[in-house]
């Protein structure tokens, strides 16, 4: 069993659904959203948040920023 | 355990810096340049430089450099950012003075400037943005666009007998007397990302402690102008720019001290 468990916020408004975070995603989270945010984007979300391990990869290679990681010790 | 009790700000392990405006970037999806000024700014805040930092961004994509890092800020003519820098950082050498350049402007344009700055070991730091055209003009060949690209200018590929050879400024720059930490890096992966952070941090400091020129080279991406996906255009860079760009340090050492290899 993990001994820390993570959470992810997306800013979707921010999102430019370039998928560079879903594609580093060392545990398979994220995922594009088919909805689209107002710009037309496919927003990114965690689609299996119950394996994130708040290692923050995605929030490291996030362009835009749009990444917030939360992380605790369980 | 229920993400809503993991998402509490005591648990925030990462987030955006408030050196980033709220400004949406204008770059386009996946484009590297938005990782490099996200580094640029945390390591500003990180090292509490926000009113020492004056950033020269010249022509190119990341113009507009100012309305996303809450610094100083002068724009310069293409490919003069050196130049300007170099007036800037005389007068004010307190300041920490960086130029935040493309290949195209960098290494064709720019090529006088850039080489004199780096010669003369001007106290800034360089980060060279690294993607092997010119972004903002449409993805025409630039000086650094290596063999057999295709590009705008080139649709058959670059031919190195028609169009001569790209260009390798971060070789040239180390072998000048007046550099003291040069280096080229990436930005595709998280811990890409993490070196690449660590390497402007070095810059940083190195500047901060008057040893000369430091030199940033970002191997990049242009996604649009290479006319792929964000994640595909990493492949092909990992696949064809690193084995004619390879990442690491190429110099390590101070002002006028002979270039070192480790
Ligand atoms: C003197 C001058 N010549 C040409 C231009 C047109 N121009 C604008 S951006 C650009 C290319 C910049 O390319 P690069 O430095 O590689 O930056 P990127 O956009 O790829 O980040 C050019 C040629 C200009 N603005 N000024
Ligand atoms: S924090 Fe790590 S495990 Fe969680 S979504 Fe981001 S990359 Fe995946
Ligand atoms: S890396 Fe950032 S901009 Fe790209 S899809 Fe993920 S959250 Fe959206």
């Amino acid at each position: 069993m993990a001994k820390v468990k993570g959470a992810v916020v997306v800013d979707i408004e921010a999102c430019k659904g370039c998928e560079l975070c879903v594609e580093t995603c060392p545990e398979d989270v994220l995922s594009l959203h088919k909805e689209v945010n107002s710009k037309g984007y496919h927003y990114a979300f965690m689609e299996n948040p119950d394996v994130c391990t708040g290692c923050a990869n995605c929030g490291v290679v996030c362009p835009d920023t749009c990444i917030t990681v939360y992380r605790v010790k369980v | 355990m229920d993400v809503k009790e993991i998402i509490k700000p005591e648990n925030q392990v990462y987030g955006k810096t408030e050196l980033l405006t709220d400004n949406v970037m204008h770059y386009c999806p996946g484009c590297t340049h938005g990782v490099v000024h996200k580094l640029m700014a945390e390591l500003i805040d990180e090292m509490g430089l926000q009113e020492k930092a004056i950033g020269v961004a010249p022509v190119g994509c990341a113009v507009f450099a100012y309305n996303y890092i809450d610094i100083d800020w002068q724009e310069a003519a293409h490919g003069r950012a050196p130049a300007v820098a170099t007036g800037i950082v005389r007068i004010n050498p307190e300041k920490f003075v960086f130029t935040y350049q493309g290949d195209g402007d960098l290494a064709s344009i720019g090529a006088a400037e850039i080489i004199h700055a780096c010669n003369r070991g001007e106290n800034i730091l360089v980060v060279f943005i690294n993607n092997g055209i010119y972004g903002m003009t449409g993805g025409q060949m630039a000086p650094t666009t290596i063999e057999r690209m295709v590009t705008s200018t080139t649709p058959c590929g670059r031919d190195t007998e028609l169009n001569g050879y790209p260009l390798k400024m971060t070789d040239l720059v180390a072998q000048l007397p007046g550099t003291s930490y040069v280096t080229r890096q990436s930005a595709q992966s998280a811990p890409a990302v993490r070196k690449c952070k660590r390497a402007l941090k070095k810059g940083i400091k190195n500047v901060l402690d008057k040893k000369g020129t430091s030199f940033v080279e970002v191997v990049s991406t242009c996604n649009s102008g290479w006319k792929m996906t964000p994640v595909k255009a990493n492949e092909w860079m990992e696949e064809n720019m690193f084995p004619f760009y390879p990442l690491g340090d190429m110099k390590d050492s101070e002002k006028d001290k002979p270039v070192s290899n480790n």
